[in-house]
């Protein structure tokens, strides 16, 4: 799928992967998340310069173009759950509404979420980054149905996480208002001998 | 801003449990439709075969047991396929469970909201199909020995059909074949009892059926998950 793939990221990067439709974007975001093992390359981790195991699945979060809502549960109850099930901790009702507010999903908290709108859907996957702490966010096409309000509330959790020491590669074709590197997987297309070489600290 | 908190596996496992149960029971989730499909369908053989009391004595354990393990199958492709539609699968394979813990905990939710129930019911289709007295213990006992292996076996062919649009028939032809020894032994235990004979040794290889699914099914679940996932 690849050729010649080779990116570094380090704590308090941004990294957006651009490219036409089919060029494998959200394929290499699944690959990141252990999804699809690959065939070839390597894939490491360094904490404090040295080489680390084990933290690889749960240093990952991930939102891709399907969002994980129950329709028969709330929002509230959904990302209850989520926290649940991702840190084992109960979330209490503040830290929930100042989630929600993000994306400006504080009065929708109650409602079952089978009548969200797409985009009311597509945010509420999104208030999933703002619940659970995890280093490295992998997020396809996180703009996709967002107006502009929401888009720049985007851009400011992505700065904040970014500033804090995390690392967000996110999938996009829209100018996402962070600065980073650009990754072009259009370069990446394989040219007669497939060689993958990820090297990633 | 730590990846490496400490985290509560149990709680982590309880809580999925838990939210597997209440959306079998909510709107949508299969466990009542599949209770449902038993009472009907095991209803349906008197008026198909006669009222005779002595006919249908003779075919209650099989009746009942053969009905159970079509209900469990009604309600398996739900299993892993609503959360793979929706995105949650991915959610829930960077959980700190892993697949195998998460594959233990979907398996033990079927299992209590659906297949447990099937056991608890089946005294009341006894009674519709005259069930001699002395069989309601052993018919109970071996449901309940045995429907854990429903659940486990019916969990490998609910990930291998997992991202199949309608796999519901190719489930039944993957899933069945491999509950006939359950088949054999949960009945064997209750016509031994109708039969006056000791039912003990039925249960016994019944139990060993469930052990086997259990160490085999998990593991092939997960593979058949992961492969999915790609």
């Amino acid at each position: 799928m690849f050729d010649g793939l080779g990116f570094q990221a380090k704590s308090g990067d941004f990294v957006s992967l651009t490219g036409k439709n089919g060029s494998g974007k959200s394929t290499f975001l699944r690959v990141l998340a252990g999804f699809i093992p690959a065939s070839e390359g390597a894939m490491g981790f360094s904490v404090d310069g040295e080489s680390a195991t084990g933290v690889a699945r749960d240093s990952f979060l991930m939102v891709g173009h399907m969002n994980g809502l129950k329709p028969a549960f709330s929002l509230r109850q959904n990302l209850q759950l989520f926290s649940r099930l991702m840190t084992g901790r109960h979330i209490d009702d503040d830290s929930l509404l100042e989630a929600a507010c993000t994306f400006g999903l504080a009065a929708l908290l109650d409602e079952s979420v089978q009548y969200f709108s797409s985009g009311q859907r597509h945010r509420s996957a999104l208030t999933r980054f703002c619940l659970v702490p995890r280093q490295i966010w992998l997020m396809d096409e996180p703009t996709v149905g967002l107006d502009a309000e929401n888009r720049q509330a985007l851009a400011g959790l992505i700065q904040r996480h970014i500033a804090c020491g995390g690392i967000v590669i996110a999938a996009t074709h829209d100018p996402m208002g962070v600065s980073g590197q650009t990754l072009n997987m259009d370069v990446f297309r394989p040219t007669g001998n497939p060689s993958v070489d990820e090297d990633w600290l | 801003m730590s990846s490496m908190q400490t985290v509560s596996h149990g709680s982590v496992f309880f809580s999925l449990v838990n939210r597997d149960i209440k959306l079998a029971w909510s709107q949508g989730g299969g466990s009542l439709l599949a209770i449902g499909f038993f009472f009907i369908a095991v209803s349906l053989f008197p008026f198909g075969i006669g009222p005779e009391p002595q006919v249908l004595a003779r075919i209650a354990p099989g009746v009942i047991w053969v009905v159970a393990l079509l209900s469990s199958v009604v309600s398996l492709d739900r299993l892993y396929q609503a959360d793979y539609e929706d995105g949650s699968l991915d959610d829930l394979a960077l959980s700190p469970l892993g697949m195998l813990g998460v594959a233990t905990a979907k398996v033990l939710a079927h299992w209590f909201s659906t297949t447990l129930p099937l056991a608890l019911a089946a005294p009341a289709l006894g009674i519709l199909l005259n069930l001699p007295d002395n069989a309601y213990g052993p018919l109970v006992a071996s449901l309940l020995i045995g429907t854990p292996a429903l659940s486990l076996i019916g969990s490998v062919g609910a990930a291998l059909t997992v991202a199949v649009r309608r796999g519901g028939v190719l489930m039944f032809l993957l899933i069945l074949p491999l509950y006939v020894p359950t088949l054999i032994f949960g009945v064997g235990a209750v016509d031994a009892a109708v039969t006056m004979t000791d039912p003990l040794p039925h249960l016994a290889l019944l139990g060993a059926t469930t052990l086997i699914a259990f160490v085999v099914g998990l593991f092939a679940s997960v593979a058949a998950l992961n492969l999915a996932m790609e």
